[in-house]
């Protein structure tokens, strides 16, 4: 089967990659490129272990063919980070001990950045609502609400 | 003990693999490759019950980029052997067979064959390819139609195990326990209340997020190399050369980070089968990483329980006679939580006349594997709906009612021992004089609490702690840290040798690069293996305080370590000045060489630890569906290491128990068929499901650990199930024998109540 030739930006990176067309976008970042920090949780859109930013719209990226992304802008969470600068919402998910196994945090991250950029001052409920597309089976997601809804607050300039 | 001051222990400092959690940079299961690997794929039966007559593979073998293809019957005959463990025990024959499907298919989802090809795309085109003979049996569904008379058997040879009177052969009942105390027809005689019902939970999953993942590589010399997601690195070296026929020194296991498990990575389904893969294929590397649906049809999950508790009672709330029957779905094989289930059922009371039966059998489902204290959660909302039953009956106050009966320092448990100093009184206590339990409730809400509690396990954990020349130092244990593990061993370290905790790097070794350690579960890794990480940092304290007598010229009697620094004591302070870690670190070489402390142990009995859990739920009467408005979480961790953590492990356990409460359940057609193997149709709780969950740490010191530390993972999801239906009962005046409290399910009752 002949394989498609797909021309992209990542994370602010000019990157390309040959896929099958029926690749999803996560397999061609997890395989083609490396980018592991994207998890696979279900691969039908209900977890969010695999969110990515794509042209600015949070997606999961199991349900975005690889093909698709053809001369667009991804953002993963290998992306968040400013050089040794940890984004805000990684810190107060560090502080908040808003992680225990780790494996749906990469997918929160991406999900709450969206979140903030969208809203830079969610309620909890908004902040419950908005990440209800993540599934974390470990914390309860208390932590997780509290880490988000202070990077917020960081972000606004308020100190908590 | 209890008055030891801490410097480090019950800080919050941030885990030292958290760092690569928040970038992306942890390798879960599925994010290693290796050169020249192949890509598996599995086989699994659509029949929930089928005798396998042929598999002839040959067509997929001959297909483009296959490599290798396996089934049952390439892999050897294991015999039956069981075996103990962590969280329950399992018999290395079934765990084979579950790999791998030998002559029947006992359920919808059992692996029957598996493929490498070059690529996952040409794997997953090979198994269509496969041709199955199947002759389909009548499947068994319930544990109802498992014994009744004329019942299909799964297993004819299957012995029946346990006390009592076992039932003849051929049987679906794998196993029977029991435990009785006083005399159960006086303890009625003498009861004034009498309460008695019949409850139901349905088989529900785990849930980690990560599915599971391995590779598997085999060399020239008969050595094997695995990577995998497990709550036990050695468990899977020794599982997997059980089912392979193998000595386990072949295989080596580097776990990688883990993406959940709760119980549900205690066991094996991949790695023999890659093994296997990748010995036909020519050593080449084998990838095999499972699919969410694969999880959901053939791993996890835990029993669907029935269960029928009478309490008997004076007209004050002493409970003076107890009888629970309990019978487990145990899936395909024998081994479901049933014994635990019968020895916390009436765990949490004094009750003097009792009588707990337990069966295990075998339906046609997944086989279930170890799920948070697994077999508790289920008997306790029996126990605890009956507890709230009797407390409206006699018009006590369900806590009061619980703090006239409950079990303390000195009481025998009905499973034989006695307890040691428990917190479940002072738990109690704490829900009482919570806020939450005084709080005026709205319109159509309810409150519901509920206690329980888990035994913890000690088992077997080694350690080794190294300082280095810059005075840093790094802990190495053998557990995967599943949920900020690592930081609680770097704050134990830290606590003995007296340096920050992020001087110290703590990491999880592989099968050869520590001493034994059994798996990460039954809450036991804090408390064991956090006890051998004390031992071993005192081992270091010992040798650097000989470092500093030997440079002092004066006996170690006379040397003190305190606060990071060795201090002179009598004569010898006259002359010198304490040195720290750092000054002795330096001159290791001259003073005798590298300084590495170490401990293995066997922990002794852990300390159960004991909870009380608030729920208030709001109701909707028009749809049926309900939402937790309020909810806290009170529980004794004998000591909170890092209590972040520790609040972490009861919010998470508080919110799977609600999950459990109020959607989860697998759904089966009539053949046997899984209808929801996904997490759009699995209904786990999401962040908009839940408000914030309260937490208060109870800490009644554990003596058998040196802080005080019990474990805390499992108690958790305890009390929950019978929380939430206490509360449904309160806010409907409807009591829910049977989860979950799903909207078509509560609706139903209000209509049927009017």
């Amino acid at each position: 089967m002949s394989r498609t030739h797909v021309e992209t930006s990542v994370n602010g990176e000019p990157a390309e990659f040959l896929c099958q067309p029926s690749e999803t976008l996560l397999d061609a970042l997890r395989n083609q490129l490396g980018l592991t920090g994207t998890k696979e949780g279900c691969g039908t859109g209900d977890c969010g272990a695999c969110s990515v930013m794509l042209d600015g719209q949070l997606v999961p990226a199991c349900l975005v063919l690889a093909p698709e992304v053809e001369g667009r802008s991804v953002e993963t969470i290998e992306g968040i980070a400013r050089g040794e600068k940890l984004h805000p919402l990684q810190r107060k998910f560090l502080e908040h001990a808003a992680l225990q196994c780790g494996i749906c945090t990469p997918g929160f991250i991406v999900a709450a950045k969206a979140l903030l950029e969208k809203n830079p001052s969610p309620t909890e409920a908004q902040a419950r609502y908005y990440l209800a597309g993540n599934l974390c089976r470990c914390t309860g997601y208390d932590k997780i609400i509290r880490a988000v809804l202070d990077a917020g607050a960081e972000m606004r300039g308020e100190s908590a | 003990m209890s008055e030891r001051k801490f410097k480090y222990v019950g800080t919050r400092p941030i885990r030292h693999d958290g760092l690569d959690k928040v970038t992306g940079r942890a390798e879960f299961g599925a994010d290693q490759e290796m050169p020249g690997m192949l890509w598996g794929a599995i086989l699994r039966s659509p029949h929930a019950h089928a005798r396998i007559r042929q598999i002839d593979a040959s067509k997929a073998l001959a297909a483009p980029g296959v490599k290798a293809a396996v089934t049952g019957a390439d892999m050897p005959k294991v015999p039956h052997r069981w075996m103990g463990g962590a969280e329950g025990g399992m018999d290395f024959g079934d765990v084979a067979e579950n790999c791998l499907a030998r002559e029947k298919a006992l359920y919808h989802g059992h692996a029957v064959a598996a493929v490498a090809a070059a690529t996952q795309q040409q794997a997953q085109d090979a198994l269509a390819l496969i041709q199955v003979d199947y002759e389909v049996l009548e499947p068994v569904l319930d544990v109802e139609r498992a014994l009744a008379p004329g019942a299909p058997i799964l297993d004819p040879e299957l012995e029946p195990m346990g006390h009592g009177a076992l039932p003849a052969k051929p049987t679906n009942v794998a196993t029977c326990v029991g435990f009785r105390g006083g005399d159960l027809a006086q303890g009625f005689r003498e009861a004034e209340v009498v309460v008695e019902r019949s409850f139901r939970t349905p088989m529900v999953h785990q849930g980690y997020i990560e599915p599971h993942a391995c590779i598997a590589r085999t060399g020239e010399d008969g050595k094997i190399l695995i990577w995998c997601s497990t709550q036990g690195a050695f468990m899977v070296q020794m599982m997997s050369a059980m089912a392979l026929g193998l000595d386990p020194n072949l295989i080596k296991v580097i776990p990688s980070e883990i993406g959940g498990g709760f119980g549900g990575k205690t066991t094996i389904y991949l790695e023999p089968v890659a093994i296997e893969l990748s010995r036909r294929a020519g050593g080449r590397p084998v990838k095999l990483v499972m699919t969410r649906e694969e999880v959901f049809r053939a791993t996890g999950p835990t029993s669907g329980t029935s269960i029928r508790i009478k309490l008997g009672a004076k007209r004050d709330g002493r409970l003076v006679a107890g009888q629970a029957r309990l019978v487990y779905e145990a899936g395909a094989y024998r081994g479901s939580p049933v014994g635990p289930g019968a020895m916390t059922v009436f765990g949490s009371y004094k009750i003097p006349h009792f009588e707990i039966e337990g069966l295990d059998v075998l339906v046609n489902k997944p086989k279930v594997a170890a799920y948070r204290a697994p077999g508790a959660p289920m008997a306790n909302f029996a126990m605890e709906s009956l507890m709230d039953e009797l407390a409206r009956e006699l018009r006590i106050d369900p806590i009061e009612l619980r703090l006239l009966n409950a079990v303390s320092e000195g009481c025998k448990a009905p499973y034989g021992p006695r307890y040691g100093p428990i917190g479940l009184v002072e738990s109690l206590r704490a829900a009482k004089e919570h806020p939450h339990y005084k709080a005026p409730l709205g319109k159509n809400q309810g409150r519901g609490i509920a206690a329980g509690f888990w035994f913890n396990a000690g088992l077997q954990s080694s350690a080794v702690v190294s300082v280095n020349m810059d005075g840093s130092a790094v802990v190495r244990t053998g557990n995967p840290d599943i949920g900020g593990s690592r930081a609680s061993m770097a704050i134990m370290a830290a606590e003995e040798l007296g340096i920050p905790v992020e001087r110290i790097r703590p990491m999880v070794g592989d099968t050869e690069s520590v001493g034994y350690c059994d798996l990460t579960g039954g809450s036991r890794t804090t408390f064991a293996t956090g006890m051998a990480v004390i031992e071993a940092a005192r081992d270091v304290v010992r040798q650097l305080r000989e470092r500093a007598a030997k440079i002092w010229s004066c006996s170690v009697d006379d040397v003190k370590w305190e606060d990071g620094m060795a201090i002179p004591l009598n004569a010898a302070a006259e002359k010198n000045k304490p040195l720290p870690l750092i000054a002795l670190t330096v001159q290791m070489g001259a003073t005798g060489g590298p300084i590495v402390g170490r401990a293995s142990l066997t922990a002794p009995a852990a300390g159960p630890g004991f909870a009380v859990h608030l729920c208030d739920l709001e109701v909707d009467p028009e749809t049926g569906r309900s939402e937790v408005r309020r909810y806290t979480a009170i529980q004794d961790a004998g000591k909170a290491v890092h209590p972040g953590y520790v609040e972490g492990q009861m919010q998470g356990g508080a919110a799977q128990g609600i999950g459990w409460a109020l959607n989860e359940e697998y759904v089966w057609d009539a053949e046997g068929v899984v209808q929801n193997p996904g997490f759009l149709d699995y209904r786990m709780p999401v962040a908009s499901d839940l408000p914030m969950v309260d937490t208060v740490i109870i800490e009644v010191a554990n003596p058998t650990h040196p802080y005080g530390v019990r474990g805390v993972g499992e108690t958790p999801i305890v009390p929950p199930l019978a929380a939430v239906a206490n509360a449904m009962r309160d806010a409907t005046g409807v009591r829910f024998e049977q989860l979950p409290l799903s909207p078509p399910a509560v609706l139903a009752a209000l209509e049927a109540r009017g």
